[in-house]
């Protein structure tokens, strides 16, 4: 069976809602009957996504931070958007351990664990329009008959 | 407050819940309160309690570990899930923090 489904959520750039959007990712993909590994995985890398929009997307101020997700067969594609101040140096971002906040003990891995956790991760930018970040898992629905 | 228990030297802090961007000032804070006594010589997280770490929490425990580190310190880790261990390895943590496999083997660090 060909499973096809579709659905956006947009919510204020508070920490308050990073719990928020792993509840919601969670809830929308159990219909691929993932294991609890691949939730875990999948709530881990939005997670990431929502912290870098609310804490660099974001510095300082407040937006509204998109989570939008696609069911195509047994593929989930996870777009996490922001309109913040944007991403200038794309590869440096992505870096394992770069962080723009050193003083703030972040781990700079925020990048790393959404490639390992997801099969598939684009980010764009646009240095004071925002970005977006989508990404792609194969959740293996061998779980369930 | 976090649970923790003292035993000489030893403090063994018990985290619950989850730990993202969001709760990492709390906890930073907590655990700053904890081993701000010098007497303090090895730090043991146990994460029984923990459902979901994501790399804020990575970063919470780094610091920590610094802080440890230059009083010549240790830190250590018990019962991590497999989620949580997944990233505490994918972090090079591991190369740093001593994974300890039960409280007898924490009792000793």
């Amino acid at each position: 069976m060909t499973q096809r489904n579709k659905m956006e959520t947009t919510f204020l750039s508070l920490p308050e809602n990073e719990s928020f959007a792993r509840v919601v990712i969670a809830a929308f993909a159990v219909q691929l009957s993932p294991t609890l590994g691949e939730i875990a995985d999948v709530k881990t890398a939005v997670s990431e996504a929502v912290t870098n929009a609310i804490v660099h997307g974001y510095e300082g101020t407040q937006g509204m931070v998109t989570l939008r997700a696609a069911i195509e067969g047994h593929t989930l594609t996870i777009v996490v958007e922001d309109q913040g101040r944007g991403i200038r140096d794309i590869p440096r971002a992505m870096e394992p351990f770069f962080t723009s906040h050193p003083e703030q003990e972040r781990s700079g891995m925020g990048f790393s664990v959404m490639q390992t956790f997801m099969d598939a991760l684009h980010v764009e930018s646009q240095p004071g329009h925002g970005t977006r970040v989508t990404m792609r898992k194969r959740i293996r629905a061998g779980n369930v008959a | 407050m976090l649970k923790h228990l003292r035993e000489g030297s030893r403090l063994t802090v018990r985290l619950a819940g989850e730990l993202d961007h969001c709760c990492a000032t709390t906890v930073r804070r907590e655990l700053d309160g904890l081993i701000a006594d010098p007497g303090v010589r090895t730090l043991i997280l146990d994460f029984a309690n923990l459902q979901f770490m994501d790399s804020s929490g990575i970063g919470v425990i780094l610091g920590r570990y610094r802080q440890m580190r230059d009083r010549g310190g240790l830190v250590g880790v018990i019962n991590m899930n497999r989620h949580i261990a997944r990233i505490f390895h994918m972090s090079g943590m591991d190369r740093i923090i001593r994974e300890l496999d039960n409280p007898q083997e924490a009792a000793q660090a």
